[in-house]
């Protein structure tokens, strides 16, 4: 990824070794913002709206020959995921889109942040708080006996499975769910926003969508 | 004999590096024919649609549990089993593409001779255009255009409303 002109506070994550060399171009980039919570402000109610009326049938169809959801959509594949049956999250999203009629309007104001920037750039966003980290995030495969998330609610992970993971563990599964104890709330006072860049896809794009959640969220700030 | 056992060790770590860059370059091969077939099928399901499904039958996961770092022989079948689909989605357009032209050249000779071809009917979906127009030879003037040969085609407009 080339650091030219780049913002500062986007962190590029550390990728293991062996997950480097079979996929080189494998990149985790992350942003920490202050936490936002509540209900979505009209402001971005509008821009989901806006977005709504983009996306239609025939937009729909093509979505999967566009360069950066065809790309998700090689890395599903490259990775032993057929996107026709777990779908990739931008092609999940229009889906849904045609299903309910409209963007958003199902969780709160992180959620629709984050669809803002996945819509408009076609690169998944997703929130971790970032007061329970615990050191630098990466990607690596989950080791044996590794678990999602501490305690009763904590999911057993398939060895190998490719999961984002800071010096604790893991604390999401790639392209999947989040790690219980790690998803905002209305205890986080910071959010780590966090994007996966994938052969095919500029880094430009990775760097728009999180600058999109992150403008979002602070437009929803009570002084923004 | 020890500068031997230690001669022995780097050639047979040699050999194992030689041989983990090999299959390491067959991965990157495989995966870029995998991106490769992707990309083909994409563009042959959507030019399928709507008269095939966009997520068909799928080529199954290799994995249910989700994405990870897959070994050569998974990879192959990934790449076996897209290759597999691609084909069948290509056989499916032929098919399609054929079937139109039949309807398209049956069209054409309902219009050059109507009274060789009474009551036919070409839809406009086996044309491969949208709508619900029907193209049918009919008598002009009903009973007396029939008894006197006289025959036209005429395009029925407008989806059937539903009930």
């Amino acid at each position: 990824m080339s650091d030219l002109g780049r913002d500062p506070r986007l962190e590029d994550g550390w990728v293991e070794r062996e997950l480097a060399l079979e996929f080189p171009e494998l990149a985790l980039v992350s942003l920490a913002v202050p936490a936002r919570h509540g209900r979505t402000p009209p402001g971005l109610r509008e821009r989901l709206r806006l977005l709504s009326s983009r996306f239609h049938g025939a937009r729909a169809i093509q979505l999967r020959r566009e360069p950066v959801p065809a790309a998700y959509r090689v890395f599903f594949r490259q990775a032993g995921v057929d996107p026709d049956r777990l779908r990739t999250p931008v092609e999940e999203a229009v889906v849904s889109r045609l299903v309910r009629g409209r963007f958003g309007g199902e969780g709160g104001i992180v959620e629709d942040a984050l669809l803002l920037g996945l819509v408009e750039t076609g690169v998944p966003v997703w929130a971790l708080d970032d007061g329970r980290g615990d050191g630098p995030l990466g990607l690596r495969p989950a080791l044996e006996g590794e678990r999602l998330g501490d305690g009763e609610p904590a999911a057993d992970l398939e060895p190998g499975r490719l999961v984002v993971a800071d010096a604790r563990g893991p604390v999401a599964v790639l392209f999947g769910a989040i790690a219980p104890g790690c998803e905002p709330g209305r205890g986080s006072e910071r959010l780590r926003l966090c994007a996966v860049q994938v052969a095919g896809v500029p880094a430009i794009h990775v760097e728009e969508a999180l600058w999109l959640c992150a403008e979002a969220l602070e437009e929803a700030s009570p002084g923004g | 004999m020890v500068g031997l056992d230690v001669r022995a060790q780097d050639l047979e770590a040699g050999e194992a590096g030689e041989a983990e860059a090999r299959r390491r370059a067959a991965r990157r091969e495989l995966r870029r024919q995998i991106a490769l077939l992707e990309g083909q099928l994409s563009d042959v399901l959507v030019a399928l649609f709507p008269h095939g499904r966009l997520d068909g039958p799928g080529v199954g996961p290799i994995h249910a549990i989700g994405p990870r770092v897959l070994d050569l022989g998974e990879l192959e079948r990934v790449r076996d089993r897209l290759a597999g689909r691609v084909g069948q989605a290509r056989a499916e357009l032929t098919a399609l593409g054929e079937r139109q032209a039949r309807a398209r050249v049956q069209l054409e000779r309902m219009l050059l001779a109507p009274g060789k071809h009474r009551f036919a009917r070409v839809a406009n979906a086996d044309l491969g255009e949208g709508g619900c127009g029907v193209w049918q030879v009919r008598p002009r003037l009903g009973l007396i255009g029939m008894l006197a040969g006289w025959w036209e085609v005429k395009l029925s407009s407008g989806c059937p409303l539903s009930t």
